[in-house]
């Protein structure tokens, strides 16, 4: 059997397999005290999503911000400078620049830059119940459910950065060990918004 | 490491974590390629990674390792120059010269994505290539020139 014939095959047999499986229970709807407890976790949460290193890459506006002021990108920089052939990894590589012996230049992450466009998942100016909805809401974050939020929160390189972000850059207000129990506190409560 | 720069293999004897600026013009020998501010603030060290704009100063070699790097000099195909270089000349865009070729890369990936770029369109992709002798009304002008001879005769290679 050639290997893309055996793969799709393997596809096949797999799916069959996942198609006679049980369907999983739907998840018990989380306590009364799960829900009041994961909107109070949900204010702390908002303290890190509106600290300069979360906020300025999620701006009202098309431009991203800088420093701790949250001045906007020097440059000329916002989402029509990647409309035009310039992506922000053009200046930003996947790690700050201190890695290559370069002090004083543009911090650095895996798929650094703003959310797109069509999903520009706004923090900058918004009240913890406005980012609350906005982050739950499939329509407004390309589709997540809520246990892919925890993820893309505890795991993802781009959001560690915040708390490895190089140079004299202030940290979030809580480490990431908190930030992360907290967004598990709210997801275990079924994304209730404060 | 292996660096394959304007088609050609060049096997470099440095550390992973050198700014390919470095391997450019001190190992390869290919000193088109300019070092302004070494902070990937002026844009004068541009280069196009796998068709992407790259600030060679803060990209370290061993990012880059067997992708395809392209620098001003790999613009040029059988002695002839790229639409783009031929556009700078024909309208004497340099002073200095010295950011120029930084210049040249991003307009030239800027044509890719914008290949009949309005004004606003040039300074959203060019604002971040700073020009101390303030040659941007001329580069503007020869970036719409540029699109022009693009249009004309797309080249056979641009990335």
């Amino acid at each position: 059997m050639k290997p893309l014939v055996w793969a799709l095959g393997a596809c096949a047999l797999t799916a069959a397999v996942a198609l006679a499986k049980p369907a999983a229970p739907p998840a018990p709807a989380p306590s009364a005290g799960a829900i009041a407890a994961g909107q109070r976790a949900f204010v702390t949460v908002v303290t890190v999503l509106k600290s300069p290193r979360c906020v300025n890459c999620h701006p009202a506006g098309d431009r991203p911000l800088q420093g701790d002021d949250g001045h906007p990108h020097a440059q000329n920089i916002s989402r029509r400078t990647v409309a035009a052939g310039v992506p922000c990894s053009t200046c930003h590589q996947t790690r700050n620049s201190e890695a290559v012996g370069v002090p004083g230049g543009p911090p650095g992450a895996p798929s650094w830059g703003l959310p797109p466009a069509d999903m520009p998942m706004v923090f900058q100016g918004k009240t913890a119940t406005e980012i609350c909805e906005q982050m739950k809401d499939p329509a407004r974050n390309h589709g997540k459910s809520l246990a892919q939020l925890l993820d893309h929160a505890t795991s993802d390189p781009i959001v560690l950065w915040g708390w490895a972000p190089g140079g004299t850059r202030t940290l979030p207000p809580i480490s990431h060990d908190q930030f992360a129990a907290l967004f598990k506190t709210w997801v275990d409560g079924g994304g209730a918004c404060p | 490491m292996k660096l394959v720069v304007n088609g050609n293999s060049y096997e470099v004897p440095c550390p992973a974590d050198t700014p390919l600026l470095w391997a450019l013009r001190e190992e390869v020998g290919l000193t088109g390629t300019k070092f302004g501010c070494g902070k990937a603030l002026c844009g004068a060290c541009t280069v196009h990674v796998d068709g992407e704009p790259k600030r060679s100063c803060v990209t370290p070699c061993g990012d880059v390792v067997d992708k395809a790097i392209i620098t001003i000099e790999g613009l040029v195909r059988d002695s002839v120059l790229h639409p783009v270089q031929q556009a700078w000349v024909e309208e004497n865009v340099p002073q200095c010269g010295y950011c120029q070729a930084g210049q040249i890369m991003t307009a030239v990936v800027l044509l890719r994505a914008k290949p009949q770029p309005t004004d606003a369109e040039i300074d959203d992709a060019m604002s971040a290539n700073l020009c101390r002798c303030g040659t941007y009304p001329r580069i503007r002008k020869t970036v719409h020139r540029a699109a022009e001879l693009l249009a004309a005769a797309p080249p056979a290679v641009t990335k």
